[in-house]
This record gives structure tokens, sequence and C-alpha cells, in this order.
């Protein structure tokens, strides 16, 4: 039996059309797949993503406990409410998710991790955290709404007191706090302007019903899917995994190897860049019409390659992907669908911000 | 609900077939298809002079989501796919059994047993239940 969230009765009645994700009965769409997604970027929708995970880190040693599970640096964390994404990684330097943390206090982090890997997440956690005395709380009494696109800010504003809404608008780029008892933050999985809120369940319904009064569309999985790909953002279990290292997943970035770092997985990403890192994640986009799709093999000089994740893109109307392919690959390949060649041509992701596309 | 015209002949896989005043059949996918697939964005067509029989996956129409194919419920030979989709894709979506056709087919032989527009659309309406 799937699990669902509190707004699934509401999903329903809205004639969602609902599939499995992760172990979740979440809703892939209400309607255009392709008009919500426009909705993101032109104006703004609302997605249920109370399928993640919200887990709270307790304890006078939750700082040092994330210098060691977390692969980017904890200690970049210096003011209150300032989020931070990065990965935990296992002691071969595969990644065991990607994550959200939050800097409530200093006895006190939150995490939010994906839905899919929800059980092993919590596992892995707690298996560090007892040598440190950290408590890992899962916050499965709330529920969490993403509000994305241009208008996103103002429409969620209207929901708060003027002094909540001010606080609201004047929070910065992945930044959270406690506003009316909610925790809002200016964090997305799109590529747009907006915020996540995390509520207690019960109001979860009638705040959807009021973002949807004021003009903000309920989106689904399927719009999620195609906005975060434009934003050139990773999804867990596709573009990586734990067989694959963060460095081989575009992920660079976010792996903090300064000197004295001592995070779980290090000596293997030393290792495998000591020894020459053999592969990379890069965006693709298909010169030709078609649709790239995940597990399509990429042809290159120095060896063969496959899509990770691959869709027509609504903004762009041309497909886009992102492949791991050999790390000497650059310039144009060759995509394999469905027995004939395409050419395609390798881009540095993100294809699309902020409404605009970010591609030649 | 899903118009379903009563003037065409239906396939249990969700495609329509309309014979055409000179003997030649013309055949898209359904509306009850095109709303289960979602906004399409890709429909690849066979080329004029193929052969395929009865089963054969001839086209593939690709929504944001999936590619699927389509199956060419005649045996025969292809006298065109619809020239237009390239560009709009979406007369799919929008006009099933008008703009949104896919192939039209010289069939080899006599048609075969399909289903009539009530049978359809009794099998469309256990599909959504």
């Amino acid at each position: 039996m799937a699990r669902r969230t509190p707004l699934f009765p509401l999903h329903q009645t809205l004639g969602a059309r609902i599939v499995d994700f992760g172990g979740w009965d979440m809703p892939l769409q209400y309607g255009s797949q392709i008009a919500e997604h426009h909705a993101v970027r032109r104006s703004a929708g609302i997605f249920d993503v109370s399928h993640m995970c919200v887990v709270d880190l307790e304890g006078a040693q939750a700082r040092p406990f994330l210098r060691k599970l977390f692969a980017n640096d904890v200690d970049k964390l210096e003011a209150r409410g300032k989020a931070l994404y990065g990965c935990m990684l296992n002691e071969e330097g595969g990644v065991v998710d990607d994550l959200i943390v939050y800097f409530l206090g200093e006895e006190r982090f939150r995490a939010v991790v994906n839905a899919g890997t929800r059980d092993k997440d919590l596992a892995w956690m707690r298996r560090h955290a007892e040598s440190f005395g950290v408590e890992v709380l899962e916050r499965s009494d709330l529920a969490m709404l993403a509000v994305q696109g241009p208008e996103a800010p103002a429409k969620v504003a209207a929901l708060l007191s003027a002094s909540g809404a001010e606080r609201a608008r004047a929070l910065g780029n992945f930044f959270g706090t406690e506003i009316d008892g909610w925790f809002i933050s200016r964090t997305g999985y799109t590529g747009e302007d907006g915020f996540e809120i995390m509520l207690p369940e019960a109001q979860a319904e009638r705040v959807w019903r009021s973002l949807n009064a004021m003009g903000v569309v309920s989106c689904g999985l399927g719009a999620r899917d195609t906005l975060r790909l434009e934003a050139g953002m990773n999804l867990y279990g596709s573009d990586m995994d734990e067989r694959t290292n963060p460095l081989e997943s575009g992920l660079s970035w976010t792996v903090a190897m300064s000197p004295g770092r001592a995070f779980i997985g290090r000596a293997a990403l030393e290792a495998a860049t000591a020894a020459g890192l053999k592969r990379k994640l890069v965006g693709l986009v298909l010169e030709d019409r078609g649709v790239l799709r995940a597990h399509q093999r990429v042809l290159t000089p120095g060896g063969g390659g496959e899509i990770t994740s691959g869709t027509f893109s609504p903004t762009l109307e041309r497909s886009i992907a992102l492949a791991r392919v050999p790390a000497t690959a650059g310039g144009t390949v060759t995509v394999e669908i469905r027995g004939k060649t395409h050419d395609a041509r390798i881009v540095k992701p993100p294809f699309v911000r902020h409404g605009k596309s970010l591609i030649d | 609900m899903s118009k379903v015209p009563s003037d065409l002949k239906y396939t249990r896989t969700h495609e329509w077939l309309r014979t055409l005043p000179d003997g030649s059949v013309q055949i898209g996918i359904t509306d009850h298809a095109q709303h289960a697939l979602g906004d399409l964005v890709f429909v690849e067509v066979p080329e004029t002079g193929r052969k395929v029989s009865t089963g054969e996956p001839f086209a593939v129409v690709e929504s944001v989501k999936a590619a699927s194919d389509v199956y060419s419920p005649i045996r025969g030979e292809v006298l065109e796919g619809n020239p237009e989709l390239a560009a709009t894709p979406e007369a799919v979506n929008s006009d099933p059994y008008g703009r949104g056709w896919l192939v039209r087919i010289k069939p080899a032989d006599a048609l075969p047993a399909l289903l009539s527009a009530a049978e359809y659309e009794k099998l469309a309406a256990e599909e959504a239940g």
C-alpha cells in the first residue's frame, strides 16, 4: 500500500492523475502538464512536496556530526536560517542522498531528504549520530508545499500577517525562518523564485485552496520534473546514486575538500581524483526533432555514455537531457533513439533560469 | 467523457480507422488515448511506401512523460504520414479525429473485424473507470 500525503484527498478532488513515486501516491498532473510548467515560469504554481522527509538533528554535537555526515561544509552555515545543499556519501564516495540542511540553532539543524530514500537515510543518519549523541527526529507531523514562480513571493505574502509578509519578502535566497507558525524558506526545485513552506498538516488543504483562489496553479510531479531538468538540477536515483560519486555527477560545487575536513567518503573521492575522473555529467540539447529519454545511449569519440534524465523542454521547445559521458567528451555527440542516431550538443546546465533560456 | 465518433472503426489498442472515398484508410489515435498520454510533443510517422503488417508498431507518439508505439490495425502500404505533425504534434491532443490523423494506408485486404463506436466507448469507459 502506497503512502499518501495529507493532501491526497484534495488531489483527487482536483482531478489529478495519480502515480506511484518512490512508494507514494502522488499527483502527476491536474490538467495539461505543459500548462502547469508555463504557469511556474510565467506566474506561480503550487506543488505538494509533503512526501519529502523533514528530519531535525538535535544535540550539542549536531554541527560536528554534520561535519562528518555532509560532504558540503556545514561551517558555511553561520547565519541562522541559512540553508546548504549537498550530499551524504558512503565510504566509497557514492551518493547516499542529496539534501538541504538548515541552520536553526547551534543545537538544532533541519535536513530535508528525498521521499524514496527516507528509510535508508534515517538509518544512515542514526547509525552515525549515535556517537555524537545527536537525536534524529523525523517530522512527519509537517506538510510541505512549494510555491514557485515570479509571482510566488507576492502570493505567499498575501497569506501572512503584515509583519510576517515583510519578513518573508526580505528572506534571502536559500534562507528559511519561522513565520506565523510556519517554516518558510526561499528554496525550490524549479529555477524560479519562490518559497517552500513547512506547516502543520491540518492547515495544508486550506492554504492550497487559498493559493488556487489567488490564481496559483496546482502543479504535479510531471511539471516538477521538466522544471528541475530545465534548471539543471539532479534527481536522485536517476542522475546519481550510491554507485556514482558527486564529482562525476555535476556536484563538485557541493563537495568541500578544504584541509582538515573529515567527512565520510572523502578518502574515496581523493583516490578517484588522483586516479583521474573517468566520467562527467553534462547537459545535452538535441539538434533534431525527437525526445531524449533516460537510458538512451550516447556515442562520443572517447567511448559510450548514457542519458540519465531526458525530456521535452516546454520553455525551449526542444529536447534536453542530463547525460553521463566520458570525461573527454565535448562539442557534439550522437544519441541513439530507436535505432537511429541524432546529433546532440553538450552544454553546461542550467538550460533555463528565471524564465529565460541560457542556451543559444 | 472522451469523444467517440460513430462513423469510425476502433481497435482495442486505441487506434481509429476511417475509410476514405478512394478506398484508402486514415488512422489515428482516439480521444481517450490522447488524453491518457497527455501533452504530445513529438510524433514519428512512417515513410511513404513502407509495407506494414497488422499489429506492427508503425508510428510513435511522445508526450512529455513517455514514448508510446502506435500499432497498425491493418496490413497494407503507407501512402503518407501526416506531414503537419512534425510542426504541430499538439494537433493529436486538440483534434485527434481531424487534423491529428497519423497515417493513410492502402489496405492489402478487406478490413478485419474491428470495434464499433459503441463497443469502443464501453472499452474506454472500463479503462477510465
